[in-house]
């Protein structure tokens, strides 16, 4: 079977959950082909991807692509994929990861699909559009496949493979090099899961009211070991920090329970968090459009729905 | 500086959305246009740009002729003029031939400041800065939440999955902005009176020497091959808080056991 390339996403040395998706999907298609880009690699980094199904290991381990923004990695993809002709390549459906698909395409003069909530025989990818009002089946027509997928599409499955590791020499082009980081700046939140990787994800919005008071919301996260999401009232309010914005211009979330406390459910917010497989809403207006998708729904104050069902978590543990 | 702004029509987002049943793209016609609301940010981060170090702000649109009414509405807001990409050759472009598109009207126009939303409420494919980059060798700056020039270098902060990254390059420059970076400006009666009286050039695609087999539905990298309407949600259950309404979440969590 050929090789399906997955561009590994990882922080600090640890692969990040939704490439192990990524990886599980190539398997049901091909033979994955893990990509790792940039410094950071580990052994133990290594021995994930091995133990999700990554036959080979292509390791462009270099400082210098990690210091500019998308090009380098894009320029990696693009040398393997003229090297190697796999049958398809994965990047996940991340801000920076859709832009590295995007420059990869024209890079190969190949076609590509963006985020991607499942992908089938063929490479014929499944899309959810217009705030998840009409399912496509789309597919590319030219080059090489390449296609973004939303993480938490698919549950990782272990499956060990050789893991046989292949060093990557890129010399990178000036114009890859156009784009420099200077700094980055770490703005953390506790040790949460990871808000696109999280199984279960509680946000709180403007009903929140403060920022200390979304101390209720990371209770009931915290109980449920969910992450925390915020909508944009919050975010911009300063309550938390951006990267937790839910919405159409933050983080899209597929998990499996979404918890909204506080938000009325704008069209941009719906957006991010559509997909989700059930839908929780607690706000003191009954005719918040959230309602309109929620399976459960609590029209009340969630200063006092929140704590008590947080509560009642804590006594059935 | 010379800024060119990407602004983009879409069907309003309020209203149903449909794809066409014989070519299967979206259908522009069902829907009310708007300008895309990113776009807005970037409009108005052109004009403070503009504002501060003095230069022209130009409108860059590529679609049908009712586009103009969204190129009338940054016009509105400050920009001094504006080119439309127009051609029914254009038709069914996917984000290949768009990017391919559009960079070659910005050759034309020429610029040292490419500004664009980050993503389109239609689309949503969140490529098309990090595209036109690629097409142009120029430097990207996408997903900025602030952005400042200084003589010819540009420094953005770009927000990322943990925070942000301060980032530097060179101008020309291909810049897209999320919506923390300013607030938008509405249109004063002066400017919409002003915008009817400035000029707008329409180019097809042989103005802008875009070559026909790269461009629209038949030469497209990709396609739809079929669509359908999601089956609608399960009606849910909502209750009014009667004082057990947290335990009654509890019941209704343990029931789909996640807890
Ligand atoms: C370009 C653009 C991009 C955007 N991107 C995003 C995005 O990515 N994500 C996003 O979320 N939004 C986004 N928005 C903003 C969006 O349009 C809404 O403004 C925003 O989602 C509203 O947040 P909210 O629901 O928290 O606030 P509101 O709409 O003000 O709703 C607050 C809700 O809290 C309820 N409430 C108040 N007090 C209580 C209480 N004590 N108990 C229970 N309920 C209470 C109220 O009844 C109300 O329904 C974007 C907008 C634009 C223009
Ligand atoms: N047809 C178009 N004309 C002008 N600008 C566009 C067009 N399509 C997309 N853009 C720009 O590209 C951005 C990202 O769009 P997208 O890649 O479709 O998510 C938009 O916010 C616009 O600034």
């Amino acid at each position: 079977m050929s090789e399906i390339l997955v561009l590994v996403e990882h922080v600090d040395g640890d692969v990040k959950k939704v490439t192990l998706e990524l990886l599980t999907l190539a398997r049901s298609l091909g033979t994955p082909a893990a990509v790792w880009a940039g410094p950071g690699y580990s052994d133990a980094g290594k021995a994930r991807l091995a133990e999700y199904g990554a036959e080979k290991i292509y390791v462009a381990n270099a400082d210098e692509i990690g210091d500019y923004v998308a090009a380098p990695k894009a320029e990696v993809l693009a040398h393997l994929v003229t090297e190697r002709s796999p049958a398809a390549v994965f990047v996940a459906a991340t801000g920076e990861g859709k832009e590295i698909a995007g420059r990869l395409a024209i890079k190969t003069d190949s076609g590509v699909i963006s985020d991607a909530v499942g992908v089938g025989e063929g490479f014929v990818a499944e899309q959810s559009i217009f705030g998840g009002g009409v399912n496509v089946h789309s597919r590319v027509t030219k080059g090489t496949p390449i296609i973004t997928v939303r993480p938490n599409s698919t549950a990782p499955v272990a499956a060990p493979a050789a893991g046989a590791e292949e060093k990557v020499e890129v010399a990178l082009s000036d114009a890859a090099r156009a784009a420099r980081i200077v700094e980055r700046v770490v703005q953390e939140k506790g040790a949460r899961p990871e808000l696109t990787e999280a199984a279960i994800v509680v946000s709180g919005g403007r009903g929140v009211g403060s920022g200390e008071n979304f101390a209720i919301i990371e209770k009931l996260a915290d109980a449920l070991g969910a992450a925390v999401g915020a909508s944009r009232a919050a975010t911009d309010a300063g309550w938390y920090p951006h990267q937790f914005q839910v919405g159409q211009t933050g983080k899209t979330v597929s998990p499996q329970l979404y918890i909204a406390a506080g938000i009325s459910g704008a069209i941009q917010h719906r957006a991010g968090m559509q997909t989700s497989k059930t839908i929780v809403v607690i706000n003191k207006d009954a005719e918040a459009p959230l309602f309109e998708i929620a399976d459960f729904g609590v029209v009340g104050d969630l200063f006092q729905v929140v704590p008590q069902l947080t509560e009642e978590i804590e006594k059935r543990k | 500086m010379n800024i060119v702004v990407c602004v983009k029509q879409v069907p309003d987002t309020a209203t149903e959305r449909k794809l066409r049943s014989d070519d299967k793209t979206l259908d522009r016609d069902a829907a009310d246009g708007v300008v895309n609301e990113l776009d807005e940010y970037a409009v108005e981060e052109a004009l403070r740009l503009k504002e501060a170090h003095g230069g022209e702000v130009t409108v860059l649109s590529m679609g049908p002729a009712k586009a103009t009414e969204t190129i009338r509405k940054a016009l509105a807001m400050g920009a001094d003029k504006a080119v439309h990409l127009h051609d029914d050759a254009l038709h069914g472009s996917d984000a290949l031939g768009t990017s391919y598109a559009i960079s070659q009207a910005l050759k034309k126009i020429g610029f040292d400041l490419v500004i664009l939303g980050s993503e389109s409420t239609d689309a949503r494919t969140g490529m098309l800065a990090a595209m036109l980059a690629e097409r142009l060798g120029a430097p990207q700056l996408t997903l900025a939440r602030k952005v400042e020039v200084e003589g010819t270098s540009i420094r953005v902060e770009r927000i990322t999955d943990y925070g942000y990254d301060k980032v530097e390059a060179s101008l020309p420059a291909v810049v897209s902005v999320v919506e923390k970076i300013n607030e938008p400006r509405y249109p004063s009666f002066k400017g919409i009176m002003a915008a009817k009286k400035k000029p707008v050039e329409t180019l097809g695609v042989a103005d802008a020497e875009i070559a026909g087999d790269q461009v629209g539905l038949a030469n497209s990298w990709s396609e739809v091959v079929d669509f359908a309407a999601a089956p609608p949600r399960a009606a849910g259950t909502v209750i009014k808080d009667e004082g057990d309404g947290g335990a009654k979440a509890a019941e209704f969590l343990a029931s789909k056991k996640f807890i």
